[in-house]
């Protein structure tokens, strides 16, 4: 394999893993405060031990997120050196205000962390979460605004023949017409990912018989947010679908296989291909949906692959990328759905072993959708790196060697998940909230030193 | 002031708080490594873990931030350096990555483990090591043109004694600033056996770092005159430095007004740091890139800096909570909180 291949490899590599720890970065802050909050609100100590407890696994999460997004940071100099010379020029903006968000979002993380009881008034150190989420869910805006670009860059102007840009206009640079629907897609699934990622953690905990009220607690209040989200990010994914047949037809028809350009164009899940004939065999059909989906009326005309060249169609597999996200999406909204209805219908049992279950198992599912939405929208985006502009292959490193680099981050990512698990476990196995609960109730000051 | 010179001041600038930051939290792993093979850890690492805890995070945004900035203003900087460090870079990654992380790991996670307290010593020496030879670089000659491709000749910089003198410096220098922050921090922690240990390893780290500056005057001389010669045009910051240097070292003997003392640790790094930097302009790398040629377009230019000084209105009320908060808060520093 040539660089290219591999700076792709490493490129995906590290992106796929970052995403991981970033999505937890992003969403988990927004939970510690509302325990934190709703707490202090209630007097309630058990919601301020799960604030307590969150952060402490958070720190150790946090700190795999930032060594590998410093890795992409620099690797995207090491590795795609010619895009970055052009996209320096012309988005660099999002990119050196994010480095402002993370600054803010360390700053406060230092403090929130050491100051569980420095202030009189648990309402300061509440407010100090702020911060945290406004650094977190900023950086993840910005960092979004510059893949928005690569799917529509707007805002300079190229000349072909002498490869000389001009015109630069960094905002419209940044709000690009991709920037909103992705923006609040990807916020929205950071979110709702880390609801169930908690949610998941406490129902596990009444699946092995852990009984007190605390990860009941846990459990409503990650579940009532996370049928919220859920409802959020389908939206906000409906909106980029939209988008994607207005500005990127090529990688909606691509993972919807959808060669002929047409009205009441109908929605395909599943099936096989066969790409010589691209006939699709065993799918469900559902007419009419896809022209729903991309232009909210059945007569919708949604363009067909056909109509694009063909060394310019994203790999066909990326259908079942697609399908995979979506439909765990649709899997989210329901158990959070079900969970709901039975909280609200008392005679309902809520705490049914079956739905925890479907809790449990959410939790890596939404992992896999974000890891399936990811790659669906980067290889969708196939054979260009920017939408129209540049060429994967034009962009990467000259460089050889880029293999050996391949061998040892991967080296690097598999310690790094290994350790990091290990050091989440030895955190909290047999050191459970009830024991915590029972420390504070007995010197009823509250609280513990710090966070460690 | 020209939109080139406000960019390479403003990177400069942060370049120059990682360094002292950095310095000072590489240090520390490399003190409490030696401390925990010399069984003296009881005296020190408590200094050391009070202060770091909080702050590991915000070392690493200054390294983030001078990255990601030189490629805002400077994007032909990326296709140079970035062809050509490409091993480096990416061992420097490496590095950093383990060092971050197990930081994370010893003080977050559930006990101190000798091994990370190992990695986490040991990387403190090499990161440094790593990123200054980018400095080396960027003096010429190890990176060339051929045609249409950047070539770095590694083998040269290995064999190149200039080189190895600039290691030598960023080890030593390391060890000497941290040392003096941490005697000053000791201080205020009213730890006296501490802040003696560490008084010692300051004065002890303070003359290789001078003998260090001096070899690497001399090697700048040998490998590249031109760059010299500016910098002799200067001289006078040199000598700021030096005379800052003597001050230090001296209120550090006698043991008084340590945060003076650092104060003027800081002042004589800011002094020889920023002179060698002038002296470098307008190259960015010799002879290939100057921060006019590589310049971003204005437009960019100037939404760089406007974001900048938006940012900083953000960043220093947060990091004077910071500090007020963990570095001059008697109560904390002294473990009573
Ligand atoms: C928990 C995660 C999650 C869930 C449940 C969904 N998505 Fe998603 N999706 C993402 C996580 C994600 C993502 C990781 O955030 C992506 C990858 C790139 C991006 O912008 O967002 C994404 C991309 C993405 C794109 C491509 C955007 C682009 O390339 O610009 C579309 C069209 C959708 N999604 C549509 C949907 C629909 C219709 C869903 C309905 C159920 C859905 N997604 C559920
Ligand atoms: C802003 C600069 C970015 C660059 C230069 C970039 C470039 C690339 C390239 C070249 C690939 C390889 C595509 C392929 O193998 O087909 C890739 C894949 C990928 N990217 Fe992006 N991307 C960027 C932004 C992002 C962002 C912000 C994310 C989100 C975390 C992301 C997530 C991914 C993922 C998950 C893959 C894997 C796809 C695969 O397996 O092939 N990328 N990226
Ligand atoms: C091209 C893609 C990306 C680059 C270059 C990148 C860069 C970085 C860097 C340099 C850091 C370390 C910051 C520090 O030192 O504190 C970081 C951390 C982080 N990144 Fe990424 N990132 C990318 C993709 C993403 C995406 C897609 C998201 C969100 C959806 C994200 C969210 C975060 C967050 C929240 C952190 C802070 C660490 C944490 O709190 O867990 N990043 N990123």
């Amino acid at each position: 394999m040539d660089s290219v291949m591999w700076s792709r490899l490493l490129t995906a590599e590290t992106l796929g893993f970052h995403i991981i720890w970033a999505t937890i970065g992003v969403g988990v802050p927004i939970f510690i405060s509302l325990a934190e909050g709703w707490g202090i609100y209630k007097k309630d100590p058990h919601y301020i031990l799960m604030a307590k407890r969150w952060t402490r696994g958070f720190v150790i999460t946090v700190a795999v997120g930032v060594v590998t997004g410093t890795c992409i940071g620099l690797m995207l100099s090491l590795l795609w050196p010619q895009f970055m010379k052009l996209v320096g020029n012309i988005i660099s903006l999002p990119l050196f205000l994010e480095t402002f968000a993370f600054f803010f979002e360390a700053i406060f993380l230092g403090i929130y962390l050491y100051t569980w009881d420095r202030f009189k008034n648990p309402i300061y150190h509440w407010l100090t979460s702020i911060p945290i989420i406004i650094g977190s869910t900023l950086s993840a805006v910005f960092i979004t605004t510059v893949n928005a670009f690569m799917n529509t860059p707007q805002g300079f102007k190229l000349d072909k023949i002498t490869g000389k840009i001009s015109d630069i206009d960094p905002i419209a640079a940044m709000l690009n017409p991709s920037t909103p629907s992705q923006v609040a897609h990807v916020v929205s699934s950071a979110y709702l990912t880390s609801g169930f990622l908690l949610a998941g953690i406490a129902a596990y905990h009444i699946l092995k018989g852990r009984k007190h009220d605390y990860y009941k607690k846990a459990l409503r209040l990650t579940m009532i947010s996370g049928f919220v989200l859920a409802i959020l990010t389908i939206i906000a994914g409906d909106l980029s679908g939209k988008f994607l047949a207005k500005h990127q037809p090529a990688k909606l028809a691509a993972a919807e296989w959808h060669f002929e350009t047409q009205t009441h164009a109908p929605l395909i899940i599943g099936g096989t291909l066969d790409e010589k004939t691209l006939e699709v065999k065993n799918a469900i059909v559902i007419p009419n949906v896809l022209s729903i989906l991309a232009h909210n009326t059945p007569s919708g005309k949604v363009i067909g692959l056909k109509d694009i060249p063909r060394d310019e169609w994203p790999p066909l597999y990326i259908h079942y990328l697609f399908d995979i996200m979506v439909l765990i999406g649709v899997y989210l909204l329901i158990v959070s759905g079900l969970f709901l209805f039975c909280l609200i219908r008392k005679k309902r049992n809520e705490w049914n072993k079956w739905l925890l279950r479907s809790i449990v198992l959410g939790a890596p599912l939404a992992f896999i959708a974000i890891e399936a939405g990811w790659i669906y929208a980067e290889v969708g985006r196939q054979p260009w790196i920017i939408n129209k502009i540049m060429r994967v292959d034009q962009a990467a490193t000259t460089a050889t060697q880029v293999d050996s680099m391949f061998y040892l981050f991967t080296a690097l990512y598999i310690a790094l998940t290994l350790i990091a698990s290990m050091v989440l476990i030895r955190l909290f196995r047999n050191k459970g909230p009830e024991a915590e609960l029972e420390k504070i109730a007995s010197h009823s000051s509250g609280g513990m030193k710090n966070a460690t | 002031m020209p939109l080139e010179l406000i960019g390479i001041t403003v990177l400069w600038t942060f370049l120059y708080g990682y360094v002292i930051i950095a310095s000072i939290d590489f240090g520390a792993g490399f003190f409490s490594y030696y401390s925990m093979l010399t069984k003296k850890e009881h005296i020190v690492s408590q200094i050391i873990d009070r202060y770091l805890s909080p702050v590991w995070e915000v070392t690493n945004v200054f390294l983030v931030f001078f990255f990601v900035g030189l490629v805002g203003f400077f994007p032909d900087t990326a296709y140079y350096y970035g062809t050509a460090l490409l091993i480096p870079g990416g061992i420097a990654l490496l590095l950093l990555s383990i060092r971050g992380s197990f930081y994370a790991f010893a003080n977050y996670g559930a006990r101190k483990s000798r091994i990370y307290m190992f990695l986490y010593g040991i990387t403190g020496l090499f990161i440094p090591a790593s990123l200054s030879t980018v400095l080396t670089i960027s003096e010429g000659g190890f990176i060339e043109k051929v045609g249409e491709n950047v070539v770095f000749h590694a083998d040269r910089l290995l064999m190149s004694p200039y080189s190895w003198s600039v290691v030598f410096l960023a080890l030593v220098s390391i060890l000497y600033i941290s040392a003096s922050f941490l005697t000053f921090y000791a201080d205020k922690a009213n730890d006296i056996q501490a802040r003696d240990l560490l008084r010692r390893y300051a004065l002890f780290w303070s003359g290789p770092t001078i003998l260090a500056s001096l070899l690497v005057f001399w090697g700048i001389s040998k490998h590249n005159p031109e760059h010299f010669r500016s910098m002799l045009d200067i001289a006078w910051m040199f000598v700021a430095s030096l005379i800052c240097f003597f001050v230090a070292i001296y209120l550090i003997w006698k043991k008084k007004r340590l945060g003076l003392a650092f104060t003027f640790v800081m002042l004589q790094f800011a002094f020889a740091f920023y002179g060698y930097g002038f002296g470098h302009l307008p190259y960015l790398l010799y002879p290939y890139i100057t921060i006019q040629s590589a310049l971003t377009n204005s437009t960019m230019g100037w939404a760089l800096v406007i974001a900048f000084i938006a940012g900083l209105c953000l960043l220093i009320p947060s990091l004077y909570l910071l500090l007020r908060l963990f570095l001059f808060n008697a109560k904390y520093v002294q473990g009573r909180k």
